[in-house]
């Protein structure tokens, strides 16, 4: 036990000793929770929009001050023709053109009809999509105060709640991810390089040959990068709720429970990959090419799963991040209990068993 | 000039001989263009919803067939409670709920108005909203079309007095395909890895194995063992640019609207910015894993801010100023103007003006910063 410690306080030392290291690993969370709590919304605000209005009567005017008081839109100065339209667009300033022919006001006052048309840039296909919503909203508000007396005898109407973001912030999606790749990098990435790198210094056999046992070697090198994910985990879920508002629904407990075994997958995948290699810099490749861009892509927090084709959907499967992050998501903001995600924490088990039994069955205690 | 000729056939020699730069020269652009367009799809589309109907009436029954015929939805359930629903949204089988509630026909034919209940899981923002959106569009197109409302005496849709008739048009992409979005910001992204990460790590590894020292102690200047470094990773750059804009074409049948030559400059400017960016890491980081880090904490940053995933447009003020200081941000705007509006130089000479300013201020930051001593 006494031997324990004092290696653990080795790798300790190791791990504070690479200043630059640690101030990423603690400034990437960060960096990535302020970003998408502040910065990045899936909302779309400030749409550039052009006007390009041939007929300049009262009716027109009155629609295009009704855009301008919606605040999703910002007026760019007005336009005469398409080519300054084409123009607009090919200098990327704005996202939306709307046009009036000649006669608009005279026309719908005298036949009760009149045409606009909405050009959108679909170059960027879901703002544009989004943007008609807008617009057209704008344009139906209008046309039902022109016909206050006009109302369908007979609505359904539709009464819209938001479940489990009312403020519809755009963040909450994230956190989990981030978590899971923050103990993706501190635990596999990490943890395979610095065992590694002994074998790499040849600091390894003088490790080997001592009364050490070499699990506990193993073990050693895993305490420090566990403790370490632990703090991130406290540092992200501190700033989720204080700095982002973001309120954590279900236990506590459960959540680092969980954690703790995505923790422990993620170290036996590091040690596992140690295993293999003989170099810092392929352990590197491997841990983040291998390990962590499928993470990044295939575990759903970026990008939707559901639209992917079926292989990749396939993949995602043996990916224990994702399992990871259904879970988090379960517990952390929806509030569910550990009945709901028991199968996950069932299919992370096995895995987390399996790769440690692996990596301990391929450590190699002799040189090759 | 003789000396930097040497330097750069050591460095060429190098990179050839390094078989995985070779592999990553050709086989990285091709898989990410293959992989991430299909990954990286944002379209919403399949919106799962669970009913729950609690009329089983004519209307209630037409109502979900309605849904069902939009193209958006897919119905996947019939559940006989809100709370059996709840428990779809809550396993992520279903994204939304409509409850239609009992009575809910005949006080419709009675009152006139009826409600019904939609609750939306609101933790995928995007498709929340466009869901909801989607759903509340096909509902008034369902009161438009019943019966009751059609056939009714007083039907005074009929004689509105005013409508505004509105047409559509798709710039650009008519058939609003997201590949075409996604695809050039790949391309950038591809040249931003290579760029950043492979300078910052070839550099810190002549520092790990300790040939840095060797050269430095040589006649060779400072600008000469910079120049010799990043001349060779500029024509990998641009190869892999290429191999890029080849695989963009044949996989995606994405062919440039706007000018070749154009494309290159934006992206000889970039590189050189980039280079700069991956040198100044390295002359701050002493092992590979640091430089790995720190590049991989800025490029995560840059790609991030950059508009490669969402609108800079709907970003607060002060991320916008700082979106607008990374180099990414203004190769990933131009790279999707001229690949797909064709726009010329004098729409997006102000980028190149920033790109060109980036690339001096970070090599000079870069050159300042390294040292032959230690």
């Amino acid at each position: 036990m006494k031997q324990l410690l004092a290696f653990i306080r080795k790798e300790f030392y190791h791990v504070f000793r690479d200043k630059r290291t640690l101030l990423i690993l603690f400034g990437l969370p960060i960096a990535q929770i302020v970003l998408f709590g502040f910065a990045l919304s899936s909302e779309v605000k400030n749409i550039g929009i052009a006007v390009l209005d041939n007929a300049h009567d009262a009716t027109s005017e009155q629609i295009v001050d009704r855009i301008k008081t919606s605040s999703y839109f910002l007026f760019k100065d007005p336009v005469l023709n398409l080519t300054e339209i084409d123009e607009k667009f090919k200098e990327g300033s704005i996202k939306c053109a709307l046009l009036f022919p000649a006669n608009f006001g005279n026309e719908l006052g005298r036949s009760g009809k009149a045409q606009v048309q909405i050009i959108t840039d679909a170059s960027d296909p879901n703002t544009a999509t989004i943007v008609v919503n807008y617009l057209t909203a704008i344009l139906a508000n209008y046309q039902q105060q022109l016909n206050p007396t006009a109302r369908l005898p007979y609505e359904i109407i539709p009464q819209v709640r938001q479940l489990y973001n009312e403020e519809q912030n755009g963040s909450l999606n994230f956190i989990p991810g981030v978590i899971a790749l923050i103990f993706m990098i501190v635990c596999t990435t990490l943890t395979s390089v610095s065992i590694v790198r002994e074998k790499e210094l040849g600091t390894m056999e003088i490790l080997l040959v001592s009364p050490f046992k070499p699990v506990m070697v193993l073990v050693a090198k895993a305490v420090p990068y566990l403790v370490l994910s632990v703090v991130n985990l406290i540092i992200i879920l501190l700033l989720s709720v204080f700095l982002l508002h973001v309120q954590i629904k279900g236990s506590l407990i459960l959540i680092f429970a969980e954690s703790i075994l995505f923790i422990i997958t993620c170290l036996s995948l590091g040690l596992l990959i140690s295993n293999q290699t003989n170099s810092q810099q392929t352990a590197m490749l491997m841990s983040m090419m291998g390990m962590m861009l499928p993470t990044l892509i295939l575990t759903g927090f970026m990008f939707p799963l559901e639209n992917m084709p079926w292989i990749f959907q396939a993949i995602s499967h043996i990916l224990p991040s994702r399992y990871y992050y259904i879970i988090i998501k379960a517990v952390m903001l929806k509030g569910l209990g550990f009945s709901y995600v028991w199968k996950e924490t069932l299919i992370l088990l096995a895995m987390a068993l399996f790769l440690l039994a692996v990596a301990l069955k391929n450590f190699k205690i002799r040189l090759s | 000039m003789k000396i930097l000729r040497f330097i750069l056939r050591k460095e060429f020699l190098q990179i050839f001989r390094d078989k995985t730069i070779i592999a990553m020269m050709f086989a990285v652009p091709i898989i990410q263009l293959v992989i991430l367009p299909l990954a990286a799809n944002f379209e919403v589309k399949n919106i799962n919803v669970a009913f729950v109907d609690n009329d089983h009436s004519t209307y209630s029954q037409k109502l979900v067939s309605k849904i069902a015929s939009s193209g958006y939805f897919r119905i996947v359930g019939n559940s006989a409670s809100y709370r059996e629903a709840l428990k779809m949204i809550e396993k992520s089988k279903a994204d939304i709920v409509l409850e239609i509630p009992a009575g809910f026909e005949r006080s419709l034919v009675r009152e006139g108005r009826q409600q019904v209940n939609m609750s939306v899981d609101a933790i995928n923002g995007t498709k929340a909203s466009i869901g909801g959106a989607y759903l509340t569009v096909v509902i008034a197109d369902f009161n438009r079309s019943l019966d009751v409302n059609t056939k009714a005496p007083d039907n005074k849709v009929a004689a509105l007095s005013a409508i505004i008739d509105i047409t559509y048009s798709d710039w650009f992409n008519p058939h609003k395909e997201y590949k075409y979005y996604m695809v050039p910001g790949i391309l950038v992204l591809l040249l931003t890895l290579i760029g950043g990460f492979i300078t910052a790590l070839n550099i810190v590894r002549e520092k790990e194995i300790g040939t840095i020292e060797q050269i430095n102690v040589t006649p060779i200047k400072k600008w000469q063992f910079i120049l010799g470094k990043l001349i060779p990773f500029w024509f990998v750059g641009i190869i892999v640019f290429t191999v890029g804009l080849i695989a963009m074409y044949v996989v995606y049948g994405i062919f440039p609207k706007g000018s070749i030559p154009l494309l290159y400059l934006f992206a000889s400017v970039y590189l050189i910015a980039l280079l700069g960016f991956g040198l100044l890491i390295s002359t701050f980081s002493n092992s590979q894993l640091q430089a790995m880090f720190v590049a991989f904490f800025f490029m995560m940053i840059f790609m991030l801010m950059s508009g490669f995933f969402t609108s800079i447009d709907s970003m607060p003020n002060w991320a916008r100023q700082m979106s607008n200081l990374t180099p990414v941000t203004h190769f990933i705007k131009v790279v999707r103007l001229i690949v797909l509006k064709g726009s010329g130089l004098s729409q997006v000479k102000m980028e190149l003006f920033y790109l060109i300013g980036f690339a001096i201020a970070l090599n000079s930051f870069a050159i300042y910063n390294y040292k032959k001593t230690n």
